[in-house]
């Protein structure tokens, strides 16, 4: 562990790392909260792995046509596919009552498939799907802090103001509709944020395990605390020990810090969830 | 509230489910005025369209023939002045809420904007949760809750936004006898400065503290509640079974019966 501090000194690309870890944990320590209580857990996994349709399409079209498409690069194309998908299952949300989860699954599969096939159409970028799908929080660019750093701001700032909304709707969507909450509105905002939370995970635990660091944690915290503001609190909390703690625990060992993360996660749920198993005992709370 | 006309009006309220036999619509000619300290319970067998009524009143449903005035105006244009109480099911119980959230709740169409409801929103939640005894509940988890508990809670959301009528759908649904004693008096008392329309299966609830009881079953007929209590109730509750008696008692609606109020 001493030897992760002491390389970062002479690598800042170990720091650039910490730092996007810990950028990354705002935006799902704040939107995992909302997917888990509004249950579109599975919404997220879709928009996760539509995005991998993204990343396929900005290095295909980029290598393809360098002129036209030189600016698509594959986080811009992740996030324009995400958050096209994340306002198309929104719109299905609404209007399809029956048999979502079938689209949402085909979705899923769809957009996974193109993407690993136009990556297979581009030489050269075999390497970099990988680093897409299962993270590599070591070779992360201060560019791309930089574009963590802007979309947390915009998830900030929009759970901010629409807060009691997306709380609403939460709670009892019929009666947000009466209270003249747009409740497809809230819901299209909802999954916008979750998609540009994919998008900042992207980088740090790749979109296989995306699922994972928007849901363990704030299940766990959700265990202990009854209210959703303290939950989101406690789940940035969470993730930013997540995103750290694992990675400087294995360095300079053969395992994979993204993989170590999201075990740790893992470790952290099953525990949280021993510990209110041993409070609801007899003698306990 | 300016107007002093009725509270609900409908006139030939016609509506069947697209996905249904547009033969046999679930609501046919429904024709009710609800004045402004009315306390009128809906019963009827199940499928008979009681919860439809309701959603129509709200402005959730749109019928397909008829007219449907609320304080004089469409429903979707006032829905905010009526509170309304769905049934428990509408309510995420596994949600990270207290029950102080969920009241201000009916602060939403005031307030709907930023993270936090302000000092005056949450004094109007807690002054509703005082009206229907449960103040003392304000900090604990909606996971907590008996269902007597709950549907006071829901009621305060109701008042929290000010409404100005009262809907309920089977408010009693789930709830054991005292709470039921208790919320029945909560209504009674709700009743002297709010009209209240109530759905309900349960007969028994029903004939308490009611003004007028309308039988739904695909049409719709008011009457007095004393008129029903000696005759009606007590028919349905020997035998248990509201729906085949109440079919035969409330023949397709005569004028005369059909709006004694005006």
């Amino acid at each position: 562990m001493s030897d992760f501090f002491r390389d970062m000194a002479v690598n800042p690309m170990l720091l650039t790392g910490l730092l996007a870890g810990l950028l990354a944990s705002v935006a799902c320590g704040v939107i995992g909260p909302y997917v888990i209580t509004r249950r579109v857990v599975f919404l997220a996994g879709a928009i996760a792995h539509t995005a991998v349709g993204g990343i396929g399409a900005a290095i295909f079209l980029s290598y393809r046509w360098p002129g036209a498409f030189g600016w698509l690069t594959p986080p811009v194309g992740a996030t324009i596919v995400a958050v096209a998908s994340a306002l198309l299952l929104g719109v299905m949300h609404d209007r399809v009552a029956e048999r979502m989860d079938t689209l949402v699954g085909a979705m899923w599969a769809v957009g996974m498939a193109a993407g690993v096939m136009l990556i297979k159409f581009t030489p050269g970028y075999h390497t970099e799907l990988m680093s897409y799908l299962f993270g590599s929080i070591a070779t992360v660019a201060s560019s791309d802090v930089w574009l963590i750093a802007a979309l947390d701001a915009v998830i900030v700032a929009a759970v901010l103001l629409t807060h009691k909304r997306l709380l609403a709707i939460c709670l009892d969507e019929e009666q947000a509709g009466l209270q003249g909450v747009s409740v497809l509105g809230t819901n299209l905002l909802l999954l916008t944020l979750v998609a540009l939370t994919v998008i900042c995970l992207i980088q740090v635990v790749g979109l296989i395990l995306v699922l994972a660091l928007l849901t363990l944690p704030a299940a766990a915290a959700s265990h202990h605390v009854r209210r959703l503001a303290p939950i989101i609190w406690i789940s940035v909390g969470l993730c930013m020990v997540l995103t750290t703690g694992p990675r400087v625990a294995v360095y300079g060992t053969r395992l994979s810090p993204e993989s170590a993360i999201v075990l740790a996660a893992a470790g952290l749920y099953l525990l949280s969830l021993l510990l209110t198993r041993l409070r609801a005992r007899p003698g306990g709370r | 509230m300016s107007d002093a006309g009725p509270v609900i009006e409908l006139r030939g309220v016609t509506f069947g489910y697209p996905s249904a036999d547009p033969a046999s619509p679930v609501l046919s000619g429904v024709t009710l005025t609800v004045p402004r300290d009315d306390f009128l319970g809906v019963i009827g067998p199940n499928g008979g369209g009681k919860s439809t009524l309701l959603k129509i009143i709200l402005g959730l449903l749109t019928p397909q023939g008829g007219e449907v005035r609320v304080f004089g105006r469409p429903p979707r244009q006032v829905r905010w002045r009526i509170g309304y109480v769905p049934q428990h099911a509408g309510m995420d119980l596994a949600a990270p809420a207290s029950v102080l959230d969920v009241v201000c709740m009916g602060r939403l169409h005031r307030s709907s904007w930023g993270p936090v409801f302000g000092r005056s929103h949450v004094g109007a939640a807690m002054e509703a949760l005082r009206q229907t005894g449960t103040a003392d509940l304000a900090r604990r988890s909606v996971r907590q809750l008996s269902g007597g508990q709950r549907q006071r809670v829901l009621i305060a959301r109701a008042l929290a936004s000010d409404a100005e009528l009262l809907l309920l759908d089977e408010p009693t649904a789930g709830v054991d006898e005292q709470a039921e004693r208790g919320l029945t008096e909560l209504l009674h008392e709700l009743n002297r400065r709010l009209p209240i329309v109530m759905v309900s299966h349960d007969v028994g609830f029903v004939s308490a503290q009611l003004k007028r009881v309308a039988c739904l079953a695909g049409t719709l007929t008011v009457h007095a509640a004393a008129e029903v209590t000696h005759e009606l109730i007590a028919r349905m509750y020997h035998d248990g079974v509201a729906a085949v008696r109440h079919h035969e008692h409330c023949p397709a609606a005569p004028p005369q019966h059909h709006e004694g109020a005006r």
